[in-house]
């Protein structure tokens, strides 16, 4: 029913959610608690950057990301120095996941963060916390649940994503085509109907299992935090 | 405990410039909200840095801005514990009792777990998530957990506001008990007049970020006789009592005292406000109260209109409150002799 390409799209797809989630997270949780905590000036410019590609098209983004990242691009000295090369892989498709999901995942840790009550930390220095302990003994338990939500969303984004891929990783079959420009392949050609069908079939699936598992979580935090 | 606390702090147009140096170990802070309290127990326990001063804590220096000494609150071991409870939601009682405990060095813990459980009886708690404790609960916790954090000092602050006052005459004692049992000399934060008589034996007085005034708890209560309106209230500490008609008899220096309710094994603290308290010049011959002392004027403290008179009496000394007009019409003066009548119902038991 399936060709050996599409297993390989959903496979992708799936790899590239998870390591751009993994990747984002750590800068993700930096990024809510300097918005949530921090008191400085051009706070609000980094609060619009970190939103921009939430309004943007995602194709504004592509762009950008290979003006940044192409073979001529700004950054293209520093990859050859590196060694590395990400346009047209699935690096790019990481990368433009990233990009379009960070803002889902630093406004959901955002809210969890703002919602615990400082004198928590403060508490928790009296009696003997540093700084890092008082971080992953109260702040990071304490807004596990935005965590957990932020992640899930951000995931759940990068399944969708089609307008910065497409344009960063392109679209090879087997390579760096994953699930929603396997569908887009076979939709704008004639008789792939069917094949399309069936992918969308299977991209529901993952996003009811991505989305089951997400209440199960959110629920669990919250009881966890309503007490035992 | 040895406290020398100096220190300036600029928050907008708050200045706070404090000096206090707090020998013993029951030591209040006291004075109105807005007079800088706060702010205190945030530069002692190293939450926010003074802009200027020194803090040294039984010789060692927590604080020294010449010096560049800055002790992070972690290495202080100075424990607070706030008006709110302030636990942590995602522990239970064990585990947030536990919390500064884990965090003290082995060779610094004096308090262990068990004997703090047994004293602030919070046996059947334990497995409880903090959301399903009563308020009390929750302050018991919450004072548990600092305690085992075994910190040289405590900063209590305003740790009673919250309660109504028959729950906070309740905690009062479990709170001195504890202190004691446990030696944690602290630093209790108050605004409240009551409290800090209860509580403490030196006093600091705050006003608008300065220290106005160090004295005793009782030479403060004294001092402030009249302020707010409020009549003057006695404290009086009276145990052993016996039986005799239906009331509680106890020796108080050279006399004895009749009074209704009391009679419980132990000290029991009541309070007898100024004005409950009749003045005679001379021996009346009958009268209804159960209470007839002789005394001896020793001290005159004049304020708006009326005039609270201390008298001595078997060896101890209470105060009684009169009108600036009955004091003149019966020639009130340090020395005069007086008869003062109590009935046995104007003394109320707090503690």
């Amino acid at each position: 029913m399936l060709a050996p390409t599409d297993y390989e799209a959903i496979l992708l797809s799936l790899k590239v959610g998870v390591v751009a989630t993994i990747l984002a997270l750590p800068a993700g949780f930096a990024t809510a608690a300097l918005l949530a905590y921090g008191k400085f000036r051009g706070k609000t410019m980094i609060e619009i950057v970190v939103n921009l590609p939430l309004t943007l098209p995602p194709v504004v983004v592509g762009y950008l990301l290979l003006l940044l990242l192409g073979e001529h691009g700004a950054l293209a000295p520093l990859l050859h120095f590196l060694g590395l090369r990400l346009i047209f892989t699935w690096k790019a498709a990481v990368i433009a996941s990233v990009v379009v999901g960070f803002p889902l995942l630093v406004r959901a840790i955002r809210i969890s963060l703002e919602a615990i009550d400082p004198a928590l930390v403060r508490v928790s220095r009296t009696l003997g916390a540093t700084r890092r302990d008082a971080l992953f003994s109260i702040v990071v338990p304490l807004s596990m649940r935005g965590i957990l939500a932020g992640s899930s969303l951000m995931f759940a984004r990068s399944l969708g994503e089609f307008g910065a891929t497409v344009l960063v990783a392109g679209n090879m079959p087997g390579r760096t085509q994953t699930l929603p420009l396997a569908i887009y392949e076979y939709a704008s050609a004639p008789g792939g109907e069917r094949a399309a069908g069936v992918l969308c079939a299977v991209s529901v699936a993952i996003s009811v299992v991505v989305l089951f598992f997400h209440e199960w979580l959110g629920r669990k935090a919250a009881q966890r935090d309503r007490g035992r | 405990m040895r406290l020398e606390f100096s220190a300036r702090k600029i928050l907008g147009d708050f200045a706070l410039d404090v000096s206090i140096a707090a020998p013993g170990d029951r030591v209040g802070l006291f004075g109105p909200s807005g007079s800088g309290k706060s702010t205190i127990v945030n530069i002692l326990s190293g939450l926010v840095a003074p802009d200027s001063g020194r803090i040294v804590l039984d010789g060692e220096s927590l604080f020294d801005r010449e010096k560049g000494i800055d002790l992070p609150p972690e290495l202080r071991r100075i424990a607070v514990v706030f008006q709110h409870p302030h636990l942590f939601p995602h522990l239970d009682v064990r585990e947030n009792l536990l919390f500064g405990w884990k965090r003290c060095p082995p060779a610094l813990r004096r308090i262990g777990l068990d004997p703090v459980i047994e004293a602030l009886e919070l046996e059947t708690i334990l497995p409880r998530a903090v959301h399903h404790l009563s308020g009390g609960e929750q302050q018991r916790v919450s004072l548990g957990r600092a305690l085992l954090s075994s910190p040289r000092l405590m900063l209590l602050d305003e740790p009673l506001s919250a309660l109504d006052d028959s729950l906070k005459y309740r905690v009062i004692p479990f709170l001195r008990k504890t202190f004691d049992d446990f030696a944690v000399p602290f630093l209790f934060i108050s605004h409240s007049l009551m409290e800090m008589r209860l509580m403490t034996d030196r006093v600091a007085v705050l006003d608008r970020g300065r220290v106005v005034e160090e004295t005793g708890a009782e030479a403060l209560a004294v001092g402030r006789m009249g302020a707010g309106g409020a009549a003057y209230v006695n404290l009086l500490r009276l145990s052993v009592p016996r039986m005799r008609n239906g009331l509680s008899v106890y020796r108080w220096g050279g006399t004895e005292l009749a009074i209704s309710g009391g009679g419980k094994a132990g000290e029991t603290v009541f309070e007898l406000s100024a004005r409950d308290i009749i003045l005679f010049r001379k021996h009346p011959e009958a009268i209804s109260a159960r209470n007839l002392l002789d005394c001896r004027v020793i001290r005159l403290h004049e304020f708006d209109g009326r005039i609270g008179i201390e008298l001595a009496c078997g060896g101890e000394r209470f105060i009684a409150e009169v009108m600036q007009e009955t004091a003149t019409e019966l020639d009130i003066r340090p020395g005069t002799v007086l008869y003062a009548a109590i009935k046995a119902s104007a003394f109320r038991e707090i503690l």
